[in-house]
Order: structure tokens, then C-alpha cells, then sequence
């Protein structure tokens, strides 16, 4: 066990973790970076899109708010929405000047093309792999200033101290798994920490998301007491490849492909589902529309439609979406310049996450997050195609400039649970939370909190931690695998496109019997060295948390918005539901709560409107 | 099918582990669950092997703290085939069901966070973009040459990090435009390095480069890292004049010997021998006084 001792630990590397690194750095703040991939392994690489962005004359800030907004069904809170766009030009530029390798215009400048639900083409980017660019370009800023990277050290938990109420707690520093010589470390963190550790898309089977992308940091936060925001918002990306969920960008249709159904219909528009965008409509639009020709039996086998770029000609698909190429050529077997690819929706994107303000700040003193771990929130019930990476540059740079110094302005947005308006009473099927077992042999599930100094709340949680490593190590039982995959069956089966209540009850159901299933996993490998199954095992139990709170909020939220559509309300219901869900983790149970919507901008009113594409 | 390790091998780990915890007499219960469990879970991995239906994977093993594994070896694991299979589906579906103890690096599965680089069938690929059917059985898959092994098919990949670093692998423009104005790029310039700009880091060029190997030539990836950079109008003539010094030092572009290794196992086709060449070029016209 070793102390490292840093004035701002980010947990996670990728676009936001490392944007996050860079601000603190710039602060003149002592900042490490702690990540269980090597930085360039995150998988803000595999974005492959576009960075939204008003750059030009004829497009506005305003305009691309306001696209937002509506993209987000109205329910996103104005101030964040409002800061996404208003900084995303001078973030985006800001890359620009640490030579990311933006497609060019003619003149030398950077290109912007068409996205769905967008007014304006606004969607800055790099061929087909914009994610991959970003990560390499803030990698490569961060090894030039030297920024301390601890890579390989999976971080189980965070070291809070023990106060009763969530919002007098303060996060001293998190504890560290060295992957690599399987010893657990305590990182001290003087100013703050920043969680940047991405979406938690191992919830579901049929996923765009990493391996790794399990959503420890939002787990840890909700287990410290940080409440979960609008979980139940997921978001499924209506072109992924059938067989393995690999991404097929937004930037094929933006760039002029066509959607087709097995009957060689443009059903986008036959149907009637997006009469004025057609393919270009919001993406909760487009999945849903395939799923139903799919369900109506237009589909192709595999749950399929088409997606054709072929008349785009071969020079413009060279130039702008090269990489689609060798995606479909590679992951399914299909050369698109040749015959068009099948697609199908797949979970791509957690629109909730950590509740924070626009400065990235949690209820919890020193506990700031950003990126897709975070909700802010900025995409509400629907996050538009191209902001997710201004997201994580804009909220990112902001986390990490609050944690470094106190000074900056106030938020608008207020966070925990006095920001509550509402408490929630939701029929469940099941008991939730916790497993009580009164055994001894139950396996550790980590979360807790301490009291004293800084040093003494690390050390309190490291111990905890080595305990728990130990018991799984020490305790032959189901492989977490077993478990993961039981989590991932259910939430795709109830919890998917589609739902409905009896499907989300079963899903509480089947998720408690994981949860119950999980207190008897082990660990086989008894290896110190690299142990990726105690990491996995640790990593599925994160999972299970996330996946509890993702449905109960589903359940609870009884009208159709955004990427929410519930069979037995079809409708947006503004006068009920116009308000964030949140689940806090009160000792051990989860709380359901609500807070208000912000619809209040800087200079505007965002007013609800029929949302039509 | 697949192997693990001994009881008296996890006895002794977990002996090491008494000194941490106050509770024996539940550890003990846990270790003798776990001696039975591993015997139910070698006998249900062997009874799968009679399906005809299945892939063989022959997978290097290692582990420097494991009796067993100390010395290396290989493990069979037969997977059921699959249509569309790949090498790292075949790795993940026998970790999940035969052996957890199967350790290999992977996150995106989709060829862009070059992580899963192994050495299949005597090739360095990526195991997510290496369809099994392409390859003949059984499929041998082994760590990354000329990189220690840390466990099974994890290399320590510190000295490539290390060879990318020493060419100052960052953007050093200092006269920026003002405010919102981006720098100029000529479409022409973008074209020019877009091949450099698609490396992913996986180590499988230096890995197949007999000059690279052991050595400490700065290997395809950072010359062709620096390469990006050279090649990038916005930088400016005294940093490529710089950067070109740096590459043409002892350990730079003239111990390539042009035998397209690297070029050929390339995930990404990045064209990194002619990058090299081009660079030497380069290095020539800046600096005549090496001839």
C-alpha cells in the first residue's frame, strides 16, 4: 500500500478526464490523472462524429441551444445547456490550436457538416473518427506538460467522510487497484477530485460502448451519497452494426445516407415517422421508427434495416467517412461502396449520470464529475448527435478549473437533496438496495464512509478496500461473468427501445436476483499480477447498482419522453413530469426523489413545444 | 481443455493473505468451497470438448506468481464456432467459461483503442479485427514478441511509450491566431498526414521489427508519430528543422532497413516504411552534411 498525495486527482483518461487534467494543470494545480486503461485505450476514441459547435456567420450560440433544448425534449436545464454552447466554439478552436487534425474546407478552415435534429450544419469534425483525434491531441497535451499519469490502476472507491447528510460530506481522495502488481494504492487529493470515467454501457448486451466502459465512477459516487440524475434517459443509437454494436456514425446519414426497409421503402418518410428530416431526425426518432418496421415485419433478418451511402459515390465516402468503410468491411462483412450495411439500434449513450452543476461540482464537498459519467444536464431526455464530445471538452475544462481553485462564478444549478421538490412513492416488485445477509462470508460491496483528517479517511477506506479484495479473493464462488451476463439479458430484454411496466417490474426483479446472486461470486484467479478477474468481478457489482437505478426511475416515469417511451403512455406529460429523477443511495436502499427542470435561460424562456422532425 | 491452477497453489496464496484478516474461521470455509468449486468447473469445461461444432484455440499462459504457470505453456480451449467469430471473442468466451483466470488486455473491440495486439498464427493483429475463420487451426495465440510478458498475453508496453515520448509527441506551435481564428490547413496538408495521424498505439510494428527488437531504435510508430508532426504545415519550419534532428539521431530513421514489417501488420495501413523513407528524404535536404 503506498499514499500519493496529488492537489487534484482525475479518475479516467479519456476526452473529459483528460480535458478535466489540462484546466487543473492550468491553474497551477498539482494534478494526476488515475485510469484502468492507458489514457489513448479510452473509448472517447471510438466517437466518431462530430463536435457541434457554432462557428460560422449565420449560426449562433442561441441556435444551438435552443436545438438542444428541443433535442432534449425539455429536459435539459437551461444554464448547462446554455454554458455547452456558449464555450464549445472557443473548447473546440482551442483543440484546433493543439493541432487536432480537423477535416479542412477549401480555405484552410475546419469543416462542419449536417447532424440530425440540428438547424445548422454545426457538426465540426475529423473523417468518421473525430473521438480518436480529440483523445490523441488532449494525450498529446497532457504528456507535454508533464502531467502525472498513474495507467493500469482501477479505482474502487472513494475515500468520503462520514457525515450524515450527503451535502456536509467532503471527498478527501479515491483508492486505487495497481492492475499491474495488484497492490492498492491511496491518492490523496487536497483540492478535489474529478470522475471522468464514462458511461456504464456493459449494462446492456447489444452495446456501442468499451468493454470497459462499466460506469464505476457514477457506482462509486451514487454509493457515497451523490444522487443519479434522469437515469432512466439511454440512449440508442439507431445505426450500429447487428452483430457486434459496432458504431456506424450519425455523420453517413448527416452526410446524405439512406435508411431502408426490407421492402426497399424509405420508411423515415413513407411512414410517416420523421416527415420533414427524414434520417436526419432526433435519434430516439429513428431507432424506434426502425424498431417498429423491424416489429411489423419490414425488417431484414438479424432485426435489421439498410443503411445505403452508395450514391454518395466513392470520392465523398473516401473523404469524409473512410472509416465507415472499414468498420462494415471488418465487423460485418458488408463493403458499403459495394451494398448497403445493415442496422440496428443499440445502447449507445447515458444521457443521466452524477447529478452536478455547471461547474461540474456534486452535493458532495470536493466530488466534481464530467463527461457521459456526469449529468449536468445538458442532453435531458435525448442527447443530439455531436454533443456529446463538446460535452466532455466544455464541462470537462470547467471540472477541472473548479476543483483546482475555489474562485469562479456560482452555479445556477443547485445539486443533492435540498434541491428536492418532490418525493417519489413508486410500486416496486421487489426489495431493493442492499442485500442483507448477516453473514460474515457475504462479499464486501465497498461504499463506505469514514471520519478524520484527509490522511485518516484515505487510510479508513484503503483498509476497507484491501478487505474486500481479500474476501474475493479469498471466497470460490460464481463467476461474476455469470452474473454480468444475466444483468445484460434482462436490461436488453425490458429495458431496452420499447418498455413497458410489467417488463421494467421483471427487470427489477431479475436485477435483484443478480444482486442476490453476486454476494456468493469469487474470485479464481489467485494471481497478484494483472488479475483482470478481480477487476471484472468488482466492475459487474458496479453494474448491478446502476442497472437497479436506471429501471427504478423507468418504472417511475410513467409518460413517453425523449428516448423514454412507455407503451402505456404515449404521451409527453409536461404538467407531471417536467422534472429530473433522482436516486440517491441512503444507506444502503435506493431514495427516489425529484427536482425541477430549468427552463430558464440567460436571456430566454425554453417554452415545451410538440417536438416534430 | 482448459488448466488451472493447483489448490496448494491457491493455499498458499491465500496463506499470505491470513496475516490481513482476523477471520480464519470463515476464510476457511471459503477456501474449502473453493478447492471444490475449482474441480466442478475443470470437469464441466472438459465434457464440452466432444462437439464437433467448436473452434481450438491453442493460448500461451504465463504468470510469474503462480507455481503452475512459472514455467510457460499453452492451454487448449475449444469455443463453440460462431458465425462472424473473432480471436478475442474466442479469448473472451473461454475466460468467461472455462478459465477466469485467462488474461489478455481488450476494451472497444472495434480496432480503435489497440489494446488487444497479439501475435496470431505467428502475425501481430488486432484479436477484435481477426475473423477466426480466416485463419487455419488450431489458432495459435501468443503475447506481442520482443516485449516482456507480464501474464498470458499481456506485455509490458512501457518501452513503446517510452520510444513515443522521445520524439516530443505534442503540438508545439507557439504563434497561434487569436481568439476563435483556427490556423490554416491546406486540405492538401491534412491529406498528406492522415495516414500518420490512425496510429492507435498497438505496438504491433515495433513488435515485428527485428531492428526494434531488444535495440533501442525509436521503431515505426514514433518515427511515424514524428512524422505527423513534420509533415504538419501548421508547425512551422524551425520545429520541423528540430524534429528532423531528433529522428535522424543515432537510433532514428537510418537503422531502418526497409523490410516492411511493419508496414505489413499494421491494423490501421498506415504506409509507415514509406513514412520512414520519406523522412530520411527529408533529412537529407535539411542537413547535407551527413553525407
Amino acid at each position: 500500500m503506498t499514499l500519493y498525495e496529488h492537489d487534484v486527482i482525475v479518475v479516467g483518461a479519456g476526452g473529459a478526464g483528460l480535458r478535466a487534467a489540462i484546466a487543473a494543470n492550468e491553474e497551477g494545480a498539482d494534478v494526476a490523472l488515475v485510469t484502468k486503461l492507458h489514457p489513448v485505450r479510452s473509448h472517447t476514441g471510438a466517437a466518431e462524429g462530430g463536435i457541434n459547435a457554432a462557428l460560422r456567420d449565420g449560426d449562433s450560440w442561441e441556435d444551438h441551444a435552443y436545438d438542444t433544448m428541443k433535442g432534449s425534449d425539455y429536459l435539459g436545464d437551461a444554464p448547462a445547456v446554455e454554458t455547452l454552447c456558449q464555450d464549445s466554439p472557443e473548447e473546440t478552436i482551442q483543440l484546433e490550436h493543439w493541432g487536432m487534425a480537423f477535416s479542412r474546407e477549401d480555405d484552410g478552415r475546419v469543416s462542419q457538416r449536417p447532424f440530425g435534429g440540428l438547424s445548422f450544419p454545426r457538426t465540426t469534425y475529423a473523417g468518421a473518427e473525430t473521438g480518436h483525434h480529440l483523445l490523441h491531441t488532449m494525450y498529446e497535451q497532457v504528456v507535454k506538460r508533464g502531467i502525472q499519469v498513474y495507467d493500469e490502476q482501477y479505482v474502487m472507491d472513494l475515500a468520503v467522510t462520514d457525515h450524515e447528510d450527503p451535502e456536509d460530506r467532503v471527498c478527501q481522495g479515491c483508492i486505487g487497484y495497481d492492475i499491474k502488481t495488484g497492490q492498492l494504492n491511496g491518492f490523496i487529493a487536497n483540492n478535489g477530485v474529478v470522475i471522468a470515467t464514462g458511461g456504464p454501457g456493459q449494462m446492456y448486451a447489444h452495446t456501442t460502448n468499451a468493454v470497459a466502459q462499466t460506469g464505476d465512477g457514477q457506482a462509486m459516487a451514487y454509493r457515497a451519497g451523490v444522487p443519479l440524475q434522469d437515469m432512466e434517459f439511454v440512449q440508442f443509437h439507431p445505426t450500429t452494426l447487428p452483430s457486434t454494436g459496432v458504431l456506424i456514425s450519425e455523420g453517413v446519414r448527416g452526410e446524405g445516407g439512406i435508411l431502408y426497409n426490407s421492402n426497399g421503402e424509405r420508411f423515415m418518410f413513407e411512414y410517416g415517422y420523421a416527415n420533414n428530416d427524414g434520417e436526419l431526425a432526433s435519434r430516439d426518432v429513428v431507432a424506434r421508427a426502425e424498431v417498429t418496421e423491424v416489429n411489423e415485419g419490414r425488417g431484414y433478418e438479424n432485426d435489421a434495416v439498410h443503411l445505403d451511402m452508395r450514391h454518395l459515390g466513392e470520392e465523398r465516402i473516401t473523404d469524409r467517412l473512410e472509416n465507415i468503410i472499414h468498420l462494415a468491411t471488418d465487423f460485418e462483412g458488408v463493403d458499403p461502396l459495394e451494398e448497403p450495411m445493415p442496422v440496428k439500434p443499440g445502447q449507445h449513450y447515458a444521457m443521466g449520470g452524477i447529478e452536478t452543476d455547471e461547474n461540474g461540482e456534486t452535493c458532495i464537498d470536493g466530488l466534481y464529475a464530467a463527461g457521459e459519467c456526469a449529468c449536468v444536464s445538458v442532453h435531458g431526455a435525448n442527447r443530439l448527435g455531436g454533443n456529446a464530445l463538446p460535452e466532455l471538452i466544455v464541462f470537462g475544462a470547467r471540472a477541472g478549473r473548479h476543483a483546482a481553485s475555489e474562485d469562479g462564478a456560482d452555479a445556477q444549478i443547485e445539486t443533492g437533496s435540498s434541491a428536492r421538490t418532490e418525493t417519489a412513492d413508486v410500486d416496486v416488485p421487489t426489495e431493493l438496495g442492499r442485500v442483507e445477509t448477516g453473514s460474515e462470508d457475504a462479499v464486501a460491496d465497498g461504499g463506505e464512509l469514514h471520519s478524520g483528517s484527509p490522511k485518516e479517511v484515505v487510510n479508513r477506506a484503503l483498509e476497507r478496500q484491501q478487505e474486500r479484495v481479500e474476501t474475493l479473493m479469498e471466497t470460490d464462488g460464481i463467476n461474476h461473468a455469470d452474473v454480468r451476463s444475466d444483468l445484460q439479458e434482462t436490461m436488453t430484454e425490458n429495458v431496452n427501445v420499447f418498455r413497458n411496466e410489467a417488463g421494467l417490474k421483471q427487470a427489477l426483479k431479475d436485477i435483484r436476483a443478480c444482486r442476490e446472486r453476486y454476494q456468493e461470486v469469487g474470485v479464481s484467479d489467485p494471481s497478484r499480477t494483472f488479475n483482470t478477474d478481480l477487476m471484472h468481478t468488482i466492475e459487474t457489482r458496479n453494474l448491478i447498482d446502476q442497472a437497479e437505478v436506471l429501471t427504478l426511475g423507468a418504472l417511475a416515469r410513467t409518460e413517453f419522453r425523449g428516448a423514454h417511451w412507455r407503451q402505456s403512455h404515449q404521451e409527453r406529460k409536461d404538467e407531471e413530469w417536467l422534472k429530473h429523477t433522482m436516486v440517491a443511495w441512503n444507506d444502503g436502499a435506493p431514495e427516489l426523489y425529484y427536482t425541477d427542470v430549468i427552463l430558464e435561460g440567460e436571456s430566454k424562456e425554453y417554452e415545451p413545444k410538440v417536438r416534430s422532425y | 481443455m482448459s488448466t488451472h491452477v493447483s489448490e496448494s497453489e491457491s493455499e498458499a496464496q491465500a496463506g499470505t493473505d491470513q496475516q490481513t484478516t482476523d477471520r480464519p474461521a470463515a476464510q476457511q470455509r471459503r477456501l474449502e468451497k473453493k478447492r471444490a468449486r475449482n474441480e466442478q468447473r475443470d470437469q464441466a469445461s472438459d465434457s464440452t470438448e466432444t462437439d464437433g461444432q467448436t473452434v481450438h484455440l491453442k493460448v500461451f499462459r504465463y504468470d510469474p506468481e503462480v507455481k503452475d504457470k512459472q514455467e510457460p505453456r499453452f492451454d487448449d480451449f475449444h469455443v463453440p464456432s460462431k458465425k462472424g467469430m473473432t480471436v478475442l471473442d474466442g479469448l473472451i468466451y473461454s475466460r468467461d467459461h472455462y478459465d477466469s483466470s485467462l488474461t489478455f488486455r481488450h476494451s472497444c473491440r472495434q480496432a480503435i483503442c489497440g489494446s488487444d495486439a497479439l501475435f496470431i498464427n505467428g502475425s501481430q493483429r488486432l484479436g477484435c479485427q481477426t475473423q477466426i475463420d480466416d485463419l487455419d487451426q488450431p489458432v495459435r495465440v501468443e503475447p506481442l514478441p520482443h516485449q516482456e510478458v507480464v501474464k498470458d498475453l499481456v506485455v509490458d508496453m512501457e518501452h513503446f511509450y517510452d520510444q513515443m515520448d522521445t520524439v516530443e509527441p505534442y503540438f508545439q506551435e507557439e504563434d497561434l491566431p487569436s481568439g476563435l481564428e483556427e490556423q490554416r490547413q491546406d486540405r492538401e496538408n491534412r491529406e498528406k498526414i492522415k495516414m500518420s495521424t490512425r496510429c492507435i498505439w498497438c505496438g504491433a510494428c515495433m513488435s515485428s521489427c527485428n531492428i526494434a527488437a531488444g535495440g533501442n531504435y525509436l521503431g515505426p510508430a514514433a518515427i511515424n508519430k514524428a512524422y505527423r508532426f513534420v509533415m504538419d504545415e501548421r508547425e512551422g519550419e524551425d520545429l520541423k528543422q528540430q524534429r528532423l534532428e531528433t529522428i535522424e539521431e543515432e537510433q532514428g530513421v537510418w537503422r531502418c532497413q526497409t523490410q516492411f514489417s511493419c508496414t505489413n501488420v499494421c491494423p490501421k495501413d498506415i504506409p509507415l516504411t514509406e513514412h520512414i523513407q520519406e523522412l530520411k528524404r527529408e533529412a537529407v535536404k535539411s542537413n547535407l552534411k551527413f553525407w
